[in-house]
């Protein structure tokens, strides 16, 4: 049994796991030839700072009691949520070929049943939030000092369901509720914005009795210090940290490609991928 | 009645006025016992015993008979306003915390609005929630957009789900009882406020997943779920003075079905098989029962009584249960037509 885990007690960089769990969700990828790359690798420093800076847990007890919760809302970026748990220990690396195959503990949207780990089974979006005010009830009730981080993508926030839980989360004044916003403006139709647009979401979620941070969330710095006032601020509200990142971050050739919700990769491309990951990688 | 004509329809000044009835009619006979909110009050009783029973309602805690638990726990009781996706999904979020939840609604809400949250978010990792809702099937006089006609039909369709549909106080009070117990999700069907008191003479007992012969009879095998199971009763002791004999099988775990009695019941031969349920004739309690007795080789002659499947009309709630044949009188009257075919 390991003590409460994160990179803190590791001598390892942030932008290093960040590195590595976009290697990984490449590698991840190659196996089905297919996958929401593009969601993962835009997304890898933001998991990055959550697994290895503000997230509390033991990677070999996923349940245990103290730990923080981690809710996936947007099941298929599980890719990513997988890439991220094998960096942190949590899911081993040698199973990272059996993805999205018969059988594996690793299916391609994120299963609660599958997974260890994996807290909901999202993927039917616009649940997560609501799932996460529940748990936060629920911590409170227990008197616990634990964290319900709630992951959602800004496709999701065309779901009414989510903010009906915005406006409860707020209305129960759930300081112990973090939700990050992947604002990648892709969904599966074109431009988030062109969808229907959330915009101005910061000036929404505020509206909404929130306390809004937005930043460019490929920055690890900015994500660093985005948690830390998450977590330590003092108001009784629920806390949101809306993560502007460029889909397919660090592969440039994919960075440049016509954007879409599920990013087209030929099967040469993943080695080249992997080469442009490394190449850019942190010194 | 043209559901679409939009012409004037003055009243016959002569004729009765029956007015429609209130959102939830009492559906006590005359001179009929009844117990005032059961469930409110059974739900009281488990959470006596029990710190981790939690109650939540979006905006329905009154009509619901929540409001019961509400008064007596109040720092248990969670107000979640008018979002039944948001009640449906925090209830399981709360469950993952290790709370036993009560969620309540109307039938309606949680199955037409919050089913994709019920199905994801709850049934699908067999989380410990139980939905109890009020005004199933037929039993507001508010038109389609209160009355629940289909909820069984949809809730026997997803997997893990226990569907319980209690007859009267007694059941109910037991049945919440029982479902507190069972571990899993469960929707339940929910008769509030003055609540018939019916089943006490039969030496009846609740167990959850069993269906249980309330009268034995030579001619006619009532199987009935619900309220109907009320009325089943009536019209057997109605049909007795013309002769007819009627046993009376209650049902009130639809799902998973109690097939072995089901079986053993109707596979006694001479009778004839009238499944009676307060929901629409499709996706319910008879095609559940005429799916068994067929896959099973047993055919007796069958015969349904359920809602058509139709949006229904508003109005006062006994006129519509004799329009669509619910009333003790319109089930005796299917029953003799049935007979003498």
């Amino acid at each position: 049994m390991g003590s409460p885990s994160s990179a803190k007690l590791v001598n390892v960089a942030l932008e290093e796991r960040a590195h590595r769990i976009r290697r990984l969700a490449v590698r991840l990828g190659e196996v089905q030839g297919q996958g929401y790359v593009g969601q993962a690798l835009g997304f890898s420093d933001v998991l990055a700072v959550t697994y290895f800076h503000a997230l509390i847990y033991k990677p070999d007890d996923p349940d245990w009691e103290g730990r923080d919760r981690l809710y996936l809302s947007m099941g298929h970026y599980a890719i990513a949520l997988y890439a991220a748990m094998i960096e942190a220990g949590i899911l081993p690396e040698d199973e990272l070929e059996t993805y999205g195959a018969d059988g594996s503990r690793m299916p391609m949207s994120g299963m609660a049943a599958c997974t260890p780990g994996m807290e909901i089974t999202g993927g039917s979006l616009g649940h997560g939030l609501g799932i996460a005010v529940g748990a936060a009830l629920g911590l409170k009730r227990k008197r616990s000092s634990s964290f319900v981080y709630n992951m959602l993508s800004d496709g999701e926030l065309g779901e009414g369901s989510t903010w009906e839980a915005a406006m409860s989360a707020a209305h129960h004044k759930l300081d112990n509720l973090i939700a990050i916003v992947d604002f990648n403006n892709q969904q599966a139709d074109g431009p988030s914005r062109q969808m229907l647009c959330s915009e101005p979401l910061d000036a929404k979620f505020e509206a909404f009795g929130w306390h809004v941070q937005r930043i460019d969330g490929n920055d690890i710095g900015h994500l660093v210090e985005a948690f830390d006032r998450a977590r330590a601020c003092a108001e009784a509200r629920p806390r949101v940290i809306i993560c502007d990142t460029i889909m397919c971050k660090g592969v440039p050739f994919l960075e440049q490609r016509d954007k879409a919700h599920f990013i087209r990769v030929e099967p040469h491309e993943w080695e080249l991928a992997l080469a442009a990951l490394d190449e850019g990688r942190p010194r | 009645m043209n559901r679409s004509s939009h012409e004037s329809r003055a009243s016959d000044p002569g004729g009765p006025r029956l007015k429609t009835s209130a959102m939830i009619a009492s559906l006590a006979a005359e001179g009929m016992p009844t117990k005032p909110a059961p469930f409110g009050h059974a739900l009281c009783d488990v959470a006596r015993q029990r710190d981790d029973i939690v109650g939540m309602t979006a905006d329905l805690g009154k009509y619901t008979d929540l409001y019961v638990f509400a008064e007596q726990f109040p720092d248990r009781f969670y107000q979640m306003g008018m979002a039944e996706q948001l009640l449906v999904s925090a209830a399981a979020g709360m469950a993952r915390e290790g709370f036993t939840v009560f969620a309540t609604t109307y039938a309606v809400f949680a199955s037409r609005r919050a089913y994709d949250f019920i199905c994801m978010a709850i049934a699908e990792d067999s989380l410990d929630v139980k939905i109890v809702c009020a005004l199933p099937g037929l039993t507001t006089g508010y038109g389609p957009s209160h009355q629940a006609t289909e909820d069984l039909a949809i809730f026997r369709g997803l997997p893990n789900m226990t569907i319980i549909d209690p007859c009267d106080a007694t059941d109910t009070e037991q049945a919440t009882h029982a479902i507190a117990a069972y571990k899993g999700p469960v929707y339940m069907r929910l008769l509030r406020g003055q609540v018939p008191d019916v089943l006490g003479e039969y030496g009846y007992t609740f167990e959850l997943g069993k269906a249980r012969m309330l009268r034995d009879g030579n001619d006619v095998l009532f199987v009935s779920t619900g309220l109907m199971t009320m009325r089943a009763l009536a019209a057997a002791r109605h049909l007795r003075k013309d002769g007819v004999d009627c046993a009376v099988l209650h049902v009130p775990t639809v799902k998973p079905l109690d097939t072995e009695t089901l079986l053993e019941a109707a596979g006694k031969t001479g009778r004839m098989v009238v499944v009676a349920e307060n929901h629409t004739v499709i996706g319910g309690l008879g095609e559940g029962v005429a799916r068994t007795l067929l896959g099973a080789g047993v055919a007796p002659k069958f015969r349904h009584i359920g809602l058509p499947d139709a949006f229904l009309d508003a109005g006062a709630l006994p006129t519509l249960h004799d329009r669509y044949g619910l009333s003790e009188n319109a089930v005796c009257a299917s029953v003799k037509g049935w007979l003498d075919a």
